[in-house]
């Protein structure tokens, strides 16, 4: 499996916020994204999620499903949580395994993440990183070979950081790609660095 | 299809509990349509004249009072970018979002109507007919208010916009609503063209709003 992206470009109200951008990820590696504020990491991932059109070149998942598009191959981490305050932590995680995926026990994804305990509790009350971690178990209750993570460390602590490591890292061994923007190390010693925006 | 059922059944599950909107849109129709006859006054024979536009009117306005959140609180905490990368086509998605908003407002709205009917001096063997319409048409209010719910997300603006929209594009959904009921319940017309085109207006918004709907959606977000 390989995603590749030729040439790509993006523009966001009639401003380029990259051009000319190539670059190839086999399966079993990581892209980290670097570059300074607005240099369109996080478009970057929206493009390969298929969120936002590219204004030009290409992008392809060799290996992938053909009928699917990228986006449905990968799963989109961004700013937001995509949490319903209303519903339970397990309602919350179960609803994204049934929609994304096939369903199934959510129990083993909220032990990973450590959040089994708080399975009833309403997401309301909920902290900015066991938010985050609710999340990140998205990615474990349904299995797609693409992760695009935008800044997947914001409100962790060190435990929950070193535990998201060793996520991305069984992620990686098990043939998956991971496209992760951020400013800091996330602790992946061996991920391919992308700097974009000017030097 | 699981993935369909259970967008619906999130979406329901998050009007009927805390913060949801479910019943609002019932509880706002029982009282435009309480006070009608307050304003009127006891006058029997105008109320029953006029009842079965009052309801219909009531059940338009309180049909949009929650579409106006239908997709912003999706866009706002993110969930709609992951509804965009399912392999479910977002016409599908919006849909069923659409029939949740359908079962948690209008359905409420629908069944409290003979209770409303009382008030205006509606005749109870009417009663039916005017419910009929009512299931009839109110699914047409849902999916074209769907389009200016998707709009206004896609053109950042709440509120009145939806408003503005939407309700001229419901004029011949009201129309024949409004001409439906009344041929069943003061006459002398015939009941069933003016319901069968309701049908046909429910039936068209159904497979157009989804799609129209979706198109805002994916234009407005990029």
């Amino acid at each position: 499996m390989q995603l590749s992206a030729d040439n790509l470009a993006c523009n966001r109200g009639g401003r380029d916020v990259f051009r000319g951008l190539s670059f190839s990820l086999p399966g079993g590696e990581a892209l980290l994204v670097t570059g300074r504020n607005g240099a369109g990491k996080s478009s970057l991932l929206r493009v390969i999620a298929g969120l936002v059109r590219p204004s030009a070149g290409q992008l392809t998942l060799d290996g992938g499903d053909q009928e699917a598009a990228i986006g449905e191959q990968a799963h989109y981490l961004g700013h937001q949580d995509a949490l319903k305050p209303s519903l339970s932590v397990a309602e919350n995680l179960q609803f994204w395994a049934e929609f994304l995926g096939s369903g199934g026990d959510v129990e083993p994804a909220l032990e990973t993440v450590d959040l089994a305990r708080l399975a009833s509790l309403p997401a309301a009350y909920l902290s900015a990183g066991q938010r985050r971690r609710l999340s990140l178990a998205r990615l474990v209750a349904v299995k797609r070979p693409l992760w695009l993570l935008d800044e997947p460390t914001s409100a962790l602590d060190a435990a929950s950081q070193a535990r998201l490591t060793e996520l991305m890292r069984d992620h990686l061994a098990s043939g998956g790609m991971i496209v992760a923007a951020a400013h800091g190390a996330i602790g992946l010693e061996h991920a391919r660095e992308l700097k974009l925006g000017p030097a | 299809m699981s993935a369909l059922l259970a967008l619906i059944l999130r979406d329901v599950r998050l009007a009927v509990r805390v913060g949801g909107g479910a019943l609002m849109g019932a509880l706002f129709f029982l009282i435009v349509v309480v006070m009608v006859p307050f304003a009127i006054g006891p006058d029997l024979k105008l109320l029953a004249r006029i009842g079965p536009a009052i309801l219909w009117l009531g059940a338009l306005l309180a049909s949009l009072l929650a579409l106006d959140r239908l997709f912003a609180t999706d866009y706002e905490d993110g969930s709609l970018d992951l509804l965009m990368t399912s392999g479910m086509p977002l016409e599908l998605a919006v849909a069923a979002k659409a029939i949740a908003h359908w079962l948690t407002t209008c359905l409420p709205l629908v069944i409290v109507t003979p209770l409303l009917g009382l008030m205006l001096n509606i005749e109870l063997n009417a009663m039916g007919v005017l419910v009929l319409t009512l299931a009839a048409g109110t699914p047409a209010l849902t999916f074209i208010g769907l389009i200016g719910a998707a709009l206004s997300v896609a053109l950042r603006r709440g509120g009145l916009l939806l408003a503005v929209l939407v309700l001229p594009l419901t004029v011949p959904v009201l129309i024949f609503g409004v001409a439906a009921a009344n041929a069943a319940i003061v006459g002398p017309a015939p009941f069933g063209p003016p319901f069968t085109i309701l049908c046909a207006l429910s039936l068209a918004s159904l497979v157009l709003g989804p799609i129209a709907a979706a198109a805002a959606l994916r234009h407005g977000l990029e």
